[in-house]
């Protein structure tokens, strides 16, 4: 059996969720930020 | 930890902390799998198949450190009543529940070309399901409670109560003879069985995913410190 689909897709299935996190997170953070910036002008 | 109870010196720290534990993450991670991809050797029994490791055991225990987490964050809640330690708990859920589904769904991929199936309900396997729904049940609960204006004192229970599920997944292949194999590595000095040229890439991949981690825990924690402040500041201009 060759074992590289395999090793493809767990690599992709980890870096795609990590980036997806972070990315999520750090828009999150940054709108939220804004809001406040925007509250004190 | 009682000096970053104030919200503004934990901010202070954490806004250059963020990007840092970012860039170094992105490059420890990258160099580790690299080396995990295409340096470290095959394993005699499972052949290329074995590089799935470097990505699926820190997934397994950044789930679990994730839950650690909030655990302690639940006892400096209910205990010390710190002021970011409700903050801290929820900040840890997605990303743990994240890292748990990552767990799984590589575990599944490294299963079928070894064991041949995709699924077992083994006890490792079955317990780390039930650290997801675990997750899921946090987030949904401190949501909830975040609605109603709650102090989280109820979601601080529940991290703690789901704590219980940590040792059962940490000792499930002691406990029960089952398809997933026992630990390779031993912080505690009973002696790995991996080899060192596999062990470093896999130490490294660890420390890169965990240095993620917490620059998605400080991001996190900024995000909802911040909704707060507009949250609060609003109630005050209406009020």
């Amino acid at each position: 059996m060759n074992h590289w689909p395999f090793i493809i897709g767990a690599y992709s299935v980890t870096l795609l969720g990590t980036a997806a996190l972070v990315l999520r997170s750090w828009l999150e953070m940054r709108r939220s930020e804004a809001d406040v910036e925007g509250l004190k002008q | 930890m009682h000096i970053l109870a104030n919200p503004a010196r934990f901010l202070k720290l954490a806004r250059p902390l963020t990007g840092w534990l970012f860039w170094a993450g992105v490059l420890v991670t990258a160099a580790a799998l690299g080396a995990g991809l295409f340096l470290a050797p095959q394993d005699y029994l499972q052949g290329d198949s074995v590089r799935i490791m470097y990505v699926h055991v820190p997934a397994a225990w950044l789930a679990m450190g994730g839950w650690t987490g909030i655990a302690l964050a639940s006892v400096a809640q209910l205990v010390w009543r710190h002021p970011l330690a409700g903050v801290a708990g929820r900040a840890l859920a997605v990303p743990g529940a994240v890292f748990t589904a990552i767990c799984l769904a590589t575990g599944s991929l490294w299963g079928r070309p070894t064991w041949g199936t995709y699924w077992e309900w083994d006890g490792r396997m079955t317990s780390m399901l039930v650290l997801l729904f675990l997750y899921i049940g946090y987030v949904a609960l401190a949501d909830s409670d975040r609605e109603r204006g709650g102090e989280g004192r109820i979601v601080a229970i529940f991290g703690l109560l789901g704590a219980i599920n940590i040792p059962i997944i940490r000792f499930s292949v002691e406990w029960w003879n089952t398809l997933h194999q026992g630990q390779s590595i031993s912080f505690t000095g009973g002696g790995s069985s991996i080899d060192a040229s596999m062990r470093w890439p896999l130490l490294a991949s660890a420390l890169g995913f965990s240095l993620l981690f917490g620059a998605v825990v400080l991001m996190r924690m900024r995000a909802m410190l911040a909704r707060q402040k507009v949250e609060a500041r609003i109630r005050r201009m209406s009020a």
